[in-house]
């Protein structure tokens, strides 16, 4: 390994090579700020460039550095705007968000981009150790463990809501599993619940649901209910960009749980960033206690730590798959896998031993590219999150520009326009009323594919003997119903004993 | 630009097809009006098949100077429903409009997805294609496509297949189709759907599924790295780029499939205008830009223009109903 890790340094770091991870970083970077261009249009926009270049080294370094740098930058508009541009950082907003809100942008920022860079580089140790021995276990998962490890991710919403919320938020959940259903999916040759219309034949975007769910309501929030905006960050300075002694002992072990748990999350083809997000987020709130707990969706250094790495690490451990068994886990990798056909690599378990060159230096461009990450990026926070002093209402039509571009530019569909409105519309009305929008994007999000996975398990095994047949479906199963139990257990206990325990909101 | 313009169109002639389909077209057209720039308008999102076959066409015939812009719109919807009724409602303004599509175009107007179909729109020309495989993981107990069938006679449950698209779409039909050239009973199929092309990899690879069915170019990658057997292939003689994999015809069954893609053009396009599509395409076969275009996407040229397009597509479209209304689809 030794020899390989020398072979990938001397290949990284020429100057070449170098100049590609910036570039792509930059690029990355710059574009995954904008709402609505995820990584996978990046990349598919950069493909005819990364060709040109020939080396297959130096294309993959180039697009695997506009993919991270995506996952980096994806995370400002979620935290400035409340607009999440893709699924990955839709948990970034939670307590980014609120940070950005209360005057702490600028700190908001330096924590994600720390959590990432640290989500980043655990994944590349972990790639790089792991990625040979990780490969079969990406093969154990079939789809009944992929909707056991559904389940234990929509279980884990009741995190999301604080104590007696939690019915307003099941309620939110299925209702987003229930607009996952809409249009054709893969399971049925039919479109469902379209109405005859034929715009709905794809159902309904992710990014359209993600900007009317939470962009759209705070530019509405914001003219409806200017006195709140007025307590936001108008004092003008960005202060304490710096992260405090106190804060980093708390957001440590977050780090250290969330880019192991993150990168494993990762390695399983299809679960990806979003999942790993969500799941650490979960993951995070439970285990944190007493006033800690009650602070995550308030502004939580560690709710908004927890998703930058986990998404960051899981970025990178869908390299495992796509390297090691020419498997893309994400339709990003999928972009990646094409480009490497096309520059006549088979990625495979044949790759390290065929073009050890490649396999190497890009797993060491990886270190790289996060350092640069972060040196791009922490000197430019405190001018990007001046962005928030822009005055109110010159930062509503920015936001909602924002919003109908995210939701138009993917598709280049005019109905996603009237399904914003729409759904924003009412979106902002259940905003006043309580009820809590993120499960709901979550629940969308994991439907469609507890939906695909459960009936492909079905399929299968002629029924549901899956569940009890195969134990790590079982496992997972029986996880979930503790995820859904536990916290309300624990305050029962807690109760009985009188003690004060998280009383929430 | 301009002058190498004219030398290449005098090379027009020696227009030659890899896939050996026959050209008429190539000398009436040469005399037909020339074309500035194509709008392609593509039905789905960006970074899909579509789309790639697009801006792949319209990179290769704007860099060889064949046109000399070509602009792209992505208009998704309806599964391509869309797309297809906006070509026809404004087809007078349309003229200098392409739209990509591909066998899909066939199967969801059989099913009514939407109301036009094929014949609605002014038929360009077919350009690439990919066959169907049937794949394995390398440690599947199934050598041949013949154990297959004899495991699939003895409890068709037992072997699931899995694919890229919906049930009744491509891959099941053409899972369907080779089980019933081999005298099995094609409605019994467990055909098991995925929505992305790794999952259904990683599912064959781990044994969920017992073989696959997929385009046969996605197949080579990984037939290549030892990771995965090719069983069968469709088309009718072994495909230069990936002999060793054998086809369903020598293994005595009489099945082949071409998973076209091709261009149309709106209802009512002028002669004149059609023809000069036809031959900017026809042009476009014989320039090194086409030629990278092509051989980095791994695509096959198999060239329908005009005429022979329309008994390509009647013709598939008379085995997909047969066999849609067989497995109870239609």
């Amino acid at each position: 390994m030794l020899d390989g890790i020398l072979l990938g340094l001397d290949a990284a770091l020429s100057l070449q090579n170098l100049m590609m991870v910036i570039a792509g970083c930059l690029i990355g970077t710059i574009i995954g700020m904008l709402p609505g261009l995820g990584p996978m249009s990046i990349i598919a926009i950069m493909i005819p460039v990364a060709i040109k270049i020939g080396d297959p080294s130096a294309a993959l370094i180039l697009l695997a550095g506009v993919y991270y740098g995506a996952i980096f930058g994806g995370s400002t508009s979620s935290i400035l705007i409340n607009a999440p541009g893709i699924a990955g950082t839709v948990a970034t907003a939670f307590d980014g968000y609120p940070l950005a809100r209360k005057g702490k942008a600028g700190k908001a920022l330096t924590i994600a981009a720390v959590s990432s860079f640290a989500g980043g580089t655990v994944g590349a140790v972990l790639l790089m150790g792991f990625a040979p021995a990780l490969a079969s276990v990406a093969l154990l998962f079939h789809s009944a463990e992929y909707f056991a490890l559904m389940i234990v991710g929509l279980s884990a919403i009741s995190a999301f809501a604080g104590t007696g919320q939690v019915a307003k938020a099941l309620m939110m959940t299925v209702l987003g599993v229930m607009l996952a259903t809409l249009g054709e999916s893969a399971q049925f040759n039919a479109p469902r619940f379209t109405m005859g219309i034929m715009d709905l034949q794809s159902g309904i975007s992710f990014i359209t649901l993600a900007m009317a769910l939470f962009a759209f309501p705070e530019a509405m929030y914001l003219v409806l209910d200017p006195k709140r905006s007025n307590t936001g960050s108008a004092d003008g300075e960005i202060k304490d960009l710096r992260i405090s002694r106190k804060e980093a002992k708390q957001i440590a072990p977050v780090i250290g749980r969330q880019s192991v748990q993150g990168f494993l999350i990762g390695v399983l083809p299809g679960a990806g960033a979003t999942l790993a997000s969500f799941l650490g987020y979960a993951v995070e709130r439970n285990l944190a206690k007493g006033e800690d707990r009650a602070e995550f969706g308030k502004g939580s250094v560690k709710g908004l730590s927890a998703p930058e790495t986990a998404n960051n690490a899981a970025c990178t451990g869908s390299f495992v798959p796509l390297l090691t068994l020419g498997i893309p886990g994400s339709g990003t990798t999928a972009i990646l896998l094409g480009a490497l056909i096309a520059l006549n690599v088979t990625p495979g378990p044949r790759l390290m031993v065929d073009n050890p060159t490649i396999f190497w230096s890009v797993i060491i461009s990886m270190y790289i590219g996060n350092v640069v990450l972060l040196i791009l990026n922490l000197p430019l926070i405190p001018y990007i999150a001046k962005l928030l002093m822009v005055p109110r209402n010159y930062l509503i039509p920015f936001i909602l520009f924002f919003t109908m571009m995210g939701s138009y530019i993917g598709q280049n569909n005019s109905t996603e326009l009237l399904l914003l409105t729409g759904m924003g519309i009412i979106a902002t009305i259940m905003r006043f009323a309580g009820f809590p929008l993120a499960p709901m994007l979550i629940g969308f999000i994991l439907g469609q594919m507890l939906e695909d996975n459960f009936a492909r398990a079905m399929n299968l095994s002629d029924g549901i003997s899956f569940m009890w047949e195969r134990p790590m479906t079982t496992i997972l199963l029986i996880i979930a119903v503790l995820l859904i139990f536990l916290p309300s257990m624990r305050e029962k206990i807690a109760a009985k004993r009188g003690s004060k325990v998280a009383d929430g909101d | 630009m301009f002058q190498k313009n004219k030398i290449t169109r005098r090379h027009l002639l020696g227009v030659a097809l890899a896939s050996g389909v026959g050209l008429t077209m190539a000398s009436t057209s040469a005399f037909s009006a020339d074309i500035d720039s194509i709008h392609f308008l593509i039905p789905g999102g960006a970074g899909g098949g579509w789309d790639g076959t697009a801006r792949g066409t319209g990179e290769a015939l704007s860099k060889s100077g064949i046109i000399k812009s070509a602009s792209y719109e992505n208009m998704s919807g309806g599964g391509g429903g869309k797309a297809i009724g906006y070509l026809i409602e404004n087809a007078a303004s349309n003229h200098g409009t392409l739209m990509v599509n591909s066998t899909p175009i066939v199967i969801r107007s059989l099913v009514g997805r939407f109301p036009h179909n094929f014949r609605d729109l002014t038929m360009i020309a077919g350009t690439i294609g990919d066959y169907g495989a049937i794949i394995t993981g390398k440690d599947s107990p199934y050598k041949d496509f013949k154990d297959l069938v004899a495991a699939y006679k003895k409890n068709p449950r037992e072997v699931s297949i899995g694919g890229g698209s919906v049930p009744g779409g491509m891959d099941h039909l053409v899972a369907a189709m080779a089980f019933q050239g081999a005298g099995a009973d094609p409605t019994k199929v467990k055909y098991i759907p995925f929505d992305a092309g790794g999952k259904l990899n990683a599912s064959i690879l781990s044994g969920e599924v017992a073989a696959g069915s997929t385009g046969f170019s996605e197949a080579i990658a990984l037939a290549q790295s030892g990771e995965m057997r090719i069983l069968a292939v469709t088309s009718d003689k072994r495909v230069p780029a990936f002999d060793k994999a054998p086809t369903l015809k020598e293994q005595g069954i009489d099945v082949t499939f071409v998973n076209w893609r091709g261009f149309f053009g709106a209802p009512g396009l002028p002669d004149s205008k059609a023809k000069a599509y036809r031959a900017a395409i026809a042009k476009m076969y014989d320039t090194p830009e086409w030629e990278a275009v092509r051989s980095r996407n791994g695509w096959v040229n198999i060239h329908n223009p005009g005429d022979k397009f329309v008994t390509f597509l009647e013709a598939q479209e008379t085995i997909i109903k047969d066999l849609m209304t067989k497995l109870g689809f239609l």
